[in-house]
């Protein structure tokens, strides 16, 4: 659908054609009675590669860059703050696996032209999050710093419990995705929640378990 | 320098809680392996990416079709290619935007026959006869296969399930039926049932969201304390009538996770009868499932869990098993070995989209999980990753792949994505080996595009790969130390008139000259019998294959007792020796 905008700007394309393409979208019956006619290779030939996708497509690539940042930023705790090692497992493939799709995200906003958030929890929250409304399942600064200060059990504790309500905070960005009229519909994406969805539920599943069987916090460590 | 293979032994060490597993337990890199590995370091490209093969030799390569390759746009999602069924000499290679079906008669110069545009992704495929079985997942499918995707959230339009093809005439499908499910079919297993010959049954299994009661009446995507009729903790088995497979239809729904709520350890089987009334911690789906109809059982990978399945009642397969591992995050897929005394899972982590084999990533993680299965009970033995470092840019973790049918051993080719095809030998479970690989290099020097083997499976002679990108390449062994000619040879005494790799075969090998000098051959490779022993047995072969009726059949008697099998130090092939020579004998009537 690219090559219904052949003209227009860099910045006037970012703007305009996620509209465009909802109108396009909107108009269902007329799009794909006309598409039919054309192969999957046509149609990719005209929209330059890139799938129609929606504001809420971007919206929900730009907020889970930051909300896996912090999953990331938890996780990394896991070493320092003296997790146990079925903890420490859990948390370093966390680690490994949001910051790889962190990196997936930011590869499909650049392709598509839009402001790409960075990787660094950093930039995600603090003073500036203080005013935007949080991401479901984002810790606040004050549940960060007592993770931050907690220590063996009471960090293994303490970290399942934020990072299940996290995990769990991701699932709902994706049902509020796919309950939005027209996202989801370009196959990365939906590829991508889907897999959000079945690997953070798995990991919910695991952590659960985990969180039942830890010793009581008062107990000396295993 | 094969780099992944130092850091190995102190990983394993390091991860191996209580000594629940053998600390000898590793995989191994074959001697003769190329030093330094010549899968590292390979040029990027689309169609002229740098390769690097062992062992293995390509016999074609064909591109997708015009339909599904659009030359300026490399990597798009809706062009991708995945799994792949075989009937007869045509190969159907799923596309997420529909499917191939490609006519390898001629497997030096294949042959398109169809390119049938029906999105929905992933297209996971299978054959029965005149019937064919797509699985649709995404929710831009469409009922009338149309291209212009379903925006709206709910809808009467959108296609999400299994889709029935009628292909008496294989290069104009008919679609005669849709079945819809609440989570689509990620992917989905045929199954044929030896008491019901008037029907075939597909599981399906489902990872994706759940879709709206609006949409399709009755899905609940609530926790089953919520709601007894939640879409989660189910498969759906859809019963196909043969008479009129356009009255498929959802005949049960099995809960094989009830109960499952142990916490993962180390490879521990976990407590199936642990009092959980609750459903906390049990996977809400399957990934994909491998029934072994010949033995009666199935390889479940769903989600935390590996589950074994007893599906001689086909409609309402029930768990006899389970195992959970720390190091595995998703399971994807199982495979049996032919005797099914061993399964092999392997560990999608990341979903095949990212770079799960770079230098950094742990060779237990994004890996295969190997387990012996004795008495129904599955014991963790080692782990098995295609051992190249791989770049950020390649998308790579254990995926498809099927067993290669050589006697006596347990070999299996696989998929790794942009990590290209490893073949591996888990005849020894403690420590598999790789014995051959191709790979390419990444699509893109400077971004990760998704591409590389989806599934790669062995089909009468043939190793069939379809490339996600690149269209369908086409291998043949070569004799190696690894496997000699005659187990090449032996191994191609086996034809499938059909094959869906997840709906496993039991492997019989006619007699044959080929079986005997194979297992000669492995004999030589134990040590199991000496020199001169061998080359008397060669001469015998030999001797008797120029021979004929009555001739034939003395020689190989004399040969099946010109040896004391039971005094081999490898007994064990020694009396499979003697028994393919007795059938070999037996065929010379």
């Amino acid at each position: 659908m690219r090559s219904l905008l052949p003209r227009c700007s860099r910045l006037l394309c970012r703007h305009l054609r996620p509209l465009l393409l909802l109108a396009l979208a909107t108009a269902a019956p007329f799009a794909s009675a006309k598409a039919q006619r054309l192969t999957p290779a046509e149609v990719a030939r005209r929209d330059g590669g890139i799938a129609p996708y929606t504001p809420a497509d971007v919206a929900f690539m730009t907020g889970m860059i930051g909300h896996h940042a912090q999953a990331v930023q938890m996780s990394r705790l896991a070493p320092t703050n003296d997790a146990s090692r079925s903890v420490q497992i859990l948390a370093e493939r966390i680690a490994v696996a949001q910051q790889d799709e962190i990196a997936f995200m930011q590869r499909w906003l650049r392709e598509r032209d839009h402001p790409v958030p960075p990787a660094d929890a950093a930039h995600h929250h603090g003073e500036h999050a203080e005013h935007a409304p949080m991401m479901p399942g984002m810790l606040t600064a004050a549940e960060l710093a007592q993770l931050q200060s907690a220590r063996g059990t009471a960090f293994d504790r303490l970290f399942l419990t934020l990072m299940i309500k996290h995990h769990a905070g991701a699932l709902t960005m994706v049902d509020e995705l796919l309950a939005s009229p027209g996202a989801a519909q370009d196959d990365d994406v939906y590829k991508f929640v889907s897999d959000v969805n079945a690997d953070q539920d798995t990991e919910i599943a695991r952590m659960r378990l985990m969180l039942e069987s830890l010793p009581p916090t008062s107990a000396p460590r295993r | 320098m094969p780099h992944h293979v130092r850091p190995l032994v102190a990983l394993v060490a390091l991860a191996i809680p209580l000594a629940v597993a053998p600390l000898a337990a590793q995989q191994r890199i074959a001697p003769d392996a190329p030093t330094p590995d010549p899968r590292v370091g390979l040029k990027a490209g689309w169609f002229d990416a740098g390769e690097a093969i062992w062992n293995m030799q390509r016999i074609s390569h064909t591109k997708p079709s015009s339909d599904f390759t659009n030359p300026s746009t490399p990597g798009d999602a809706r062009l991708k290619n995945s799994d792949l069924a075989f009937i007869g000499t045509h190969v159907i290679q799923g596309n997420y935007s529909g499917y191939q079906i490609i006519d390898i008669a001629n497997p030096a110069a294949p042959r398109h026959v169809t390119s049938y545009v029906c999105p929905g992704s992933q297209s996971d495929v299978s054959v029965y006869g005149r019937l064919m079985f797509v699985s649709h997942e995404a929710n831009t499918g469409r009922l009338d296969c149309g291209l212009g995707g379903v925006p709206d959230t709910v809808s009467a339009e959108r296609a999400r399930g299994v889709r029935i093809y009628d292909i008496t005439d294989i290069s104009a499908p008919k679609s005669i039926a849709m079945v819809q499910t609440c989570r689509g079919s990620h992917t989905h297993t045929l199954v044929t049932d030896p008491k019901d010959p008037a029907h075939v049954y597909v599981y399906v299994s489902g990872s994706a969201p759940v879709r709206s009661p609006s949409e399709l009446p009755g899905c609940s995507g609530a926790p089953i304390e919520d709601d007894p009729n939640s879409a989660l903790f189910r498969i759906e088995v859809i019963q196909v009538p043969l008479d009129n497979p356009a009255a498929a239809r959802i005949v049960s729904s099995p809960r094989i996770f009830t109960e499952l709520s142990a916490p993962p350890e180390h490879a521990a089987n976990s407590v199936p009868g642990a009092p959980a009334s609750r459903q906390r911690g049990a996977p809400t789906q399957c990934h994909d499932i491998t029934v072994y109809p010949a033995i009666g059982l199935a390889g479940g990978a769903c989600a935390g869990y590996g589950l074994l399945l007893d599906i001689r009642d086909v409609k309402n397969p029930v768990r006899i098993g389970a195992v959970a591992d720390e190091n595995f995050s998703f399971w994807h897929s199982a495979t049996f070995n032919n005797d099914g005394t061993k399964v092999l899972f392997t560990d999608e982590w990341g979903g095949g989209t990212q770079p799960r084999c770079r230098e950094t990533d742990k060779m237990e993680w994004g890996a295969n999980a190997l387990f012996t299965l004795e008495n129904n009970v599955m014991t963790f033995k080692s782990y098995y990753k295609m051992p190249a470092a791989q770049t950020a840019n390649e998308n790579c973790v254990a995926h498809n792949g099927s067993l290669i049918p050589i006697p006596g051993r347990d070999v299996m080719v696989q998929a790794w994505y942009q990590g290209g095809i490893s073949i591996l030998d888990w005849t020894d479970i403690e420590h598999p080996i790789e014995i051959a690989y191709h790979d390419r290099g990444p699509m893109d020097d400077t971004k990760l595009v998704s591409a590389g083997s989806w599934s790669v499976y062995w089909y009468n002679g043939l190793l069939v790969s379809s490339e996600i990108a690149r269209g369908l390449d086409i291998f043949a062994l070569t004799p190696s130390r690894h496997i000699t000619q005659n187990e090449i040879d032996a191994a191609n005494t086996v034809r499938f008139e059909q094959l869906n790799v997840q709906e496993q075969p039991k492997i019989v090998w006619p007699p044959s000259f080929a079986k005997a000098r194979a297992f000669v051959d492995q004999l030589e490779r134990s040590g199991g019998l000496n020199a001169e022993q061998l080359t008397a047995l060669r001469d015998g072969l030999t001797q008797a294959e120029s021979a004929s009726g009555a001739t034939r059949r003395t020689t190989l008697a004399r040969l099946g007792n010109s040896f004391n099998a039971t005094a081999s130090t490898d007994r064990r092939k020694a009396l499979m020796l003697v028994e393919a020579l007795e059938e070999l004998a037996g065929a010379s009537m």
